[in-house]
């Protein structure tokens, strides 16, 4: 599967031997996202939703159809998406936009799984709010369940928020179940899904789910840097104050109130990152073509090969962060080596041309938790190979060699 | 060129001043939280003189390497000129250079050796 897909990815002309394995950092952008945002720079560049010119029409109807492009690959309806900069910002426009909503009687569940990007901005509404966090554990094997979150959730419960899959461990959450108890204890609880790392790698639908809010960025599914989604239920949107008035989400500046318009028209202040937009929409279409069964199946694969390479070449000195359940899983593989500390194993492999993430990973919470100092991450993509996966075993024994042996 | 010279991996697999004194006269903790690293100092001044100095701690190589010729540097220096030394200083006692993302590995021990400093001569 996929044999010549790298001739769609223009870094790999630059770099051939490039060993990209940090795609959940940011994935690596295909041609034709590039071509689609060259495209309106070169072929359409103006303004949207503002000029009555011709111009400006095609390039309010490019942001239009890549909207409709993101709801349908959410399971959304257009009116519901907003377009903002990143997923942290997407996250940030909901948590700020709760200030009046939550009140210091209130509380707000989040987990220990959360990239800070999902956890800050709450911790941050409960101190503006005196609401109380609440934040609930993970499993033995690094999942969320209904057993975790849903007995935090009280008549008071005003937000929980949760990933869908773990940027560290890459597991799958079973949201819908865990949706489901949520709402059997609090009907009107407002629920946001992190779908960054979920994205591109298994199906969302936020009607079936029945999610409030699902927040994730463009760069991650081959899109460009710049752009953020916030895909709400119509209603739920309507119950943000704006954290970003100004031009273009106003009916009327002067009554008082001031009068805004609906949806995602009133939470998109300014001129909007159209290129990066457009890019998004090229980016959802080439993800279409690619067919996410496709792409599962080989990320599947992919995983399998490292957790057995990993196995072979290091025994018991890996251990493999989350549960190794492969059907559980995305294309995230987070380990920790006994005599390697993370950084060495990340900077020498640099040093090669191989491409793998260490650190805390912007998830403390969940290194605290598992009492992991830090840990290395190889994370994949359609692009990569076996060959990559060879590549990396081969210089972390190099590796093995250089710090310890 | 490798970050990964023959020095470092000198000092990372044979530490000089690992472990702990029993009676500091100063001692401080400095943590790097995103790379996940962890330093102690002890050290034992006497008339503004480092008679001895010792680390402990978990991190990565270089981290870990510019610990121990940090100390093996300072001692028998006085405190005035180690508070005077600088992250330039650090560079060219590790003898190579850093990215902006390694730097901090590499001046975790400077940060810890200063707080264990003030802590001593406060």
């Amino acid at each position: 599967m996929f044999e010549n897909i790298r001739s769609d990815f223009p870094l790999y002309k630059k770099i051939p031997d490039l060993v990209y394995l940090d795609s959940a950092a940011t994935a690596l952008k295909p041609e034709s996202v590039l071509l689609a945002m060259d495209r309106y720079y070169r072929e359409y560049s103006s303004n949207v939703s503002r000029g009555l010119y011709p111009l400006a029409d095609q390039a309010t109807m490019a942001v239009d159809e890549a909207r409709q492009k993101v709801a349908s690959f959410v399971g959304n309806k257009k009116e519901g998406i907003v377009f903002v900069a990143s997923a942290t910002q997407a996250i940030n426009t909901v948590s700020l936009g709760l200030l009046e909503h939550v009140k210091k009687n209130n509380n707000i569940v989040v987990t220990e799984l959360e990239h800070h990007s999902n956890f800050l901005p709450w911790k941050e509404l409960s101190r503006l709010t005196g609401a109380e966090l609440r934040i609930a554990k993970v499993d033995k094997d690094g999942f969320l369940d209904e057993t975790g979150i849903s007995p935090l959730v009280d008549d008071n419960t005003s937000i929980v928020a949760f990933t869908a899959v773990s940027n560290v461990t890459g597991l799958i959450n079973p949201v819908g179940e865990i949706i489901r108890t949520v709402r059997k204890k609090n009907k009107n609880t407002l629920i946001l899904i992190d779908i960054c790392q979920a994205a591109g790698h298994i199906p969302i639908s936020q009607e079936e789910w029945d999610a409030d809010f699902l927040v994730f960025s463009a760069h991650k599914l081959f899109g460009p840097t710049g752009v953020g989604v916030l895909s709400g239920k119509p209603e739920s949107l309507s119950l943000l104050r704006s954290v970003n008035v100004g031009g273009g989400t106003v009916l009327d500046a002067l009554t008082s109130p001031v009068t805004y318009k609906q949806h995602f028209e009133r939470l998109e202040g300014g001129t909007p990152n159209i290129a990066g937009i457009v890019g998004l929409g090229a980016a959802i279409d080439y993800l279409n073509g690619l067919g996410i069964k496709n792409v599962r199946n080989h990320e599947k694969r992919l995983v399998s090969l490292i957790f057995s390479e990993l196995q072979e070449a290091f025994g018991k000195q890996v251990a493999i962060v989350g549960s190794q359940d492969k059907e559980k899983r995305t294309s995230i593989v987070s380990f920790t080596h006994s005599d390697m500390h993370p950084h060495d194993m990340a900077h020498l492999l640099g040093e090669k041309n191989i491409c793998i993430r260490a650190g805390e990973q912007c998830a403390r919470p969940l290194h605290n938790s598992l009492h992991i100092d830090a840990s290395a991450r190889i994370s994949l993509s359609v692009y990569n190979t076996e060959e990559d996966i060879s590549k990396l075993i081969h210089e972390l024994k190099a590796a093995f060699e250089i710090l310890v042996s | 060129m490798s970050l990964y010279q023959d020095l470092i991996l000198d000092h990372y697999r044979n530490p000089r001043n690992a472990g702990t004194l029993p009676h500091p006269t100063g001692s401080a903790d400095a943590i790097n939280l995103s790379c996940g690293d962890k330093l102690h100092m002890d050290i034992a001044l006497k008339n503004d003189k480092i008679l001895d100095i010792r680390f402990s701690g978990s991190g990565c190589a270089i981290s870990l390497a510019a610990a121990s010729l940090l100390t093996e540097h300072v001692k028998g220096k006085t405190a005035h000129e180690a508070l005077g030394l600088e992250p330039k200083h650090i560079l060219e006692i590790l003898g190579i250079t850093l990215s902006t993302n390694r730097l901090k590995c590499g001046l975790l021990s400077l940060e810890t050796l200063k707080k264990a400093l003030a802590i001593n001569t406060k």
